[in-house]
């Protein structure tokens, strides 16, 4: 019988500095998934990280890449610019829901109006993680948050935010998915919509967003196998997971030019 | 023979390796680790089929499977 | 790209447009705010001769981000706003002063506070001079009072950036930028890249280690670092480029002091002293961060009292009270909302302040 190989081995384009992150928290899963993605394209050299506010604000202690941490929200601009300045260079944000939805809105949305090719990943996990458990723009109605004690009221704060959706009315964007880390199969999924955001994006296809749905068992005040079952059970009734869109490369659109 | 690392030390005892193995060969051990978790380690190594379920769920990217 | 100097009359905006090019600027990040518009739009038209990118952000705020972003990325970057707009960018200046990265702004100063107006005012001294955001760091800040100078001073703060690894504001005014004059134009070059090793972007593998560009310093003591790492960039900056013009009398029995457009109006001033019956000198600043601590000093224990005068209502005048530290009387005359004193009535408030002095 031939010797057992390894079949997961430990990520090149992850560092061997241990996450902070809270157990059961995915962070961990998605790092790890963006990092194989890097490594199966080869691309560690020529990749820049985008590390923004929130529980990822140390991603670029993690990713074992070139890496720039941009204030809050703004991981979009900043990205935009690297990517402008180096065309060759592998270029993706990691960003929280607080992070893209609620303060960074305006710079998320106009990255991808314009269609700037870098990849996005946002974390979706419907919370202020790193400020100890604030509503977010993504807090389900009735969630208890620290700010929502009550539950989060319509009549006080509103709906919360698809962005996936929103983006989706953009012309701009050559990739947009919502996935899931919660199931085996799930994290199977969301590897293949990161792998294929890459991969638009080192086509030219312009800007790919991969949104997770994540657990945050702290601030839910769940255990992580119970944060599991809201992700399962409430988050995605209101997040539905799908590919909302799939541009096929060499297929990059001249929005805006009838002539 | 399928095999499974757990790095002892990086486990936080979420149990989400210990929930999905399909085999239901994980188990907490008796000895915490010095963060004070009690982290993951195999069970039963002979019911393991080395599918790598408990490698692909770990957030804390700390085991390793063999096959 | 002739080598020749060519002689132009341009406007403020368009000059300091061009300086930015000849300074080695290739990539330009802004928004639209009057009165500095037609320096994004030079751009715009520009910029893909020399194979170089212009952007128009969503916002100020992008911008700035923008701005940082390209810095890391190696980039000899600019961006230009006026007042309201440079409030927003405040953030994105603290963020580039805690990551020490090199960064060229132009602020055509406009009315305010608020909306305020899109007429000349030297208003934004302190934003200019201990803005920054919040923290410890400072911007380099120079003050061009011409045409030429604003060419000239925008050329040049791309080296001093990358220098000092600091962010040099440029600050204008509503009139400088919309004014035209004569300018010579440095011409445009080919320039290597900035030497930035820090700089994060696609490398060799194994070539180097991974850049980390960053302003989160959790520990203490680095994070004092950086602030001790600045004050010893401030510090050489203070030896190497303070600058100051001077003019008039030798021995003068009031000192003006102005910078920029307000310095204009004072030349005016010490040509026509004798109606004022004082001997008048005026001392400009070039810049005012590092600032000309030493000549003032050394007139105020000459002169009778000196005269500050600037298009706020005393911000300048406090660094040159802390300049003179009692030594001699210092008076502001100063003017807000687009108003700007006349040589008369510099020349009257000359008057009143010698009286005052006994001189």
């Amino acid at each position: 019988m031939a010797e057992a190989k390894l079949i997961n081995p430990y990520p090149d384009a992850l560092t061997e500095v241990e996450m902070r992150y809270c157990p059961g928290c995915t962070h961990g899963t998605a790092h790890r998934l963006v990092a194989e993605v890097i490594d199966e394209f080869g691309v560690r050299d020529r990749t820049v990280a985008v590390a923004t506010v929130g529980c990822s604000v140390y991603a670029y202690e993690y990713f074992n890449t070139d890496s720039v941490q941009a204030s809050h929200g703004r991981g979009p601009a900043v990205a935009t610019a690297i990517k402008r300045v180096h065309p060759d260079a592998v270029v993706f944000t990691y960003q929280g829901d607080g992070d893209l939805a609620s303060i960074g809105m305006a710079e998320i949305v106009h990255a991808a109006a314009r269609g700037e090719n870098f990849t996005v990943i946002f974390i979706n996990n419907a919370v202020f993680g790193m400020t100890q458990g604030q509503m977010a723009p993504t807090t389900l109605v009735g969630q208890r948050t620290t700010t929502s004690p009550r539950g989060r009221s319509t009549a006080e704060a509103g709906w919360p935010i698809r962005v996936c959706e929103l983006l989706d009315t953009l012309d701009g964007p050559a990739y947009i998915a919502r996935e899931a880390l919660s199931t085996p199969q799930r994290i199977r999924s969301a590897k293949r919509s990161i792998r294929r955001a890459f991969e638009l994006q080192l086509a030219g296809e312009g800007f790919s967003i991969v949104e997770l749905l994540s657990t945050c068992p702290t601030w839910w005040g769940m255990d992580p196998l119970g944060a599991i079952r809201h992700i399962e059970d409430t988050m995605i009734e209101h997040y539905p997971l799908r590919v909302f869109r799939d541009r096929p490369a060499g297929q990059q659109e001249e929005a805006g030019s009838d002539a | 023979m399928p095999k499974v690392k757990v790095d002892a030390e990086r486990c936080k005892q979420c149990m989400l390796c210990v929930e999905f193995c399909p085999r239901g060969v994980l188990k907490v051990s008796d000895e915490t680790n010095s963060r004070g978790f009690y982290p993951v380690e195999m069970d039963d190594e002979s019911k393991c089929t080395g599918c790598g379920v408990c490698g692909l769920v770990c957030p804390s990217v700390c085991i390793e499977v063999y096959r | 790209m002739s080598e020749e100097r060519r002689r132009v009359f341009i406007s403020g905006n368009e000059a300091t447009a061009e300086g930015g090019i000849a300074g080695g600027c290739r990539h330009f990040f802004g928004y639209p705010i009057t009165p500095q518009n037609k320096i994004p739009e030079y751009m715009a038209e520009h910029m893909p001769e020399v194979g170089g990118v212009y952007l128009q952000a969503e916002s100020e705020v992008a911008a700035i981000n923008m701005v940082y972003g390209a810095s890391a990325a190696g980039a000899r970057v600019m961006t230009t706003s006026s007042s309201p707009g440079i409030s927003l960018m405040q953030e994105g200046l603290s963020y580039m002063l805690g990551a020490e990265l090199p960064a060229v702004i132009v602020n055509m100063v406009r009315g305010g506070p608020g909306l305020g107006n899109v007429a000349v005012a030297q208003s934004d001294y302190w934003l200019s001079t201990r803005g920054a955001g919040h923290g410890d760091g400072r911007c380099i800040t120079l003050t061009p009072y011409s045409v030429q100078e604003l060419h000239d001073f925008t050329a040049r703060a791309f080296e001093l950036a990358d220098r000092y690894q600091n962010i040099v504001m440029i600050l204008g005014d509503a009139i400088l930028a919309s004014m035209m004059e004569p300018c010579t134009l440095i011409p445009r070059t080919e320039m290597p890249p900035p030497d930035r090793p820090y700089a994060v972007g696609p490398h060799a593998p194994g070539s180097r280690e991974r850049n980390i560009i960053n302003s989160l310093w959790v520990d203490f003591d680095v994070m004092e670092a950086v602030n001790i790492r600045n004050e010893e960039r401030y510090a050489r900056a203070a030896a190497e480029i303070t600058e100051w013009d001077e003019f008039g009398s030798d021995d003068p029995q009031v000192l003006l002091c102005a910078y920029g457009i307000s310095a204009r109006i004072c030349e005016g001033a010490v040509m026509r002293a004798e109606e004022a019956g004082v001997r008048l000198r005026l001392l400009r600043p070039k810049t005012v961060f590092p600032f000309p601590t030493a000549p003032i000093r050394e007139w105020s224990e000459r002169v009778g009292a000196i005269l500050v005068v600037e298009l706020s209502m005393g911000q300048f005048v406090e660094d040159v009270r802390l300049a003179v530290e009692g030594r001699c009387p210092v008076d502001l005359l100063g003017r807000a909302g687009g108003n700007m004193p006349s040589v008369s009535d510099v020349l009257a408030k000359v008057r009143q302040v010698a009286a005052k002095a006994g001189v």
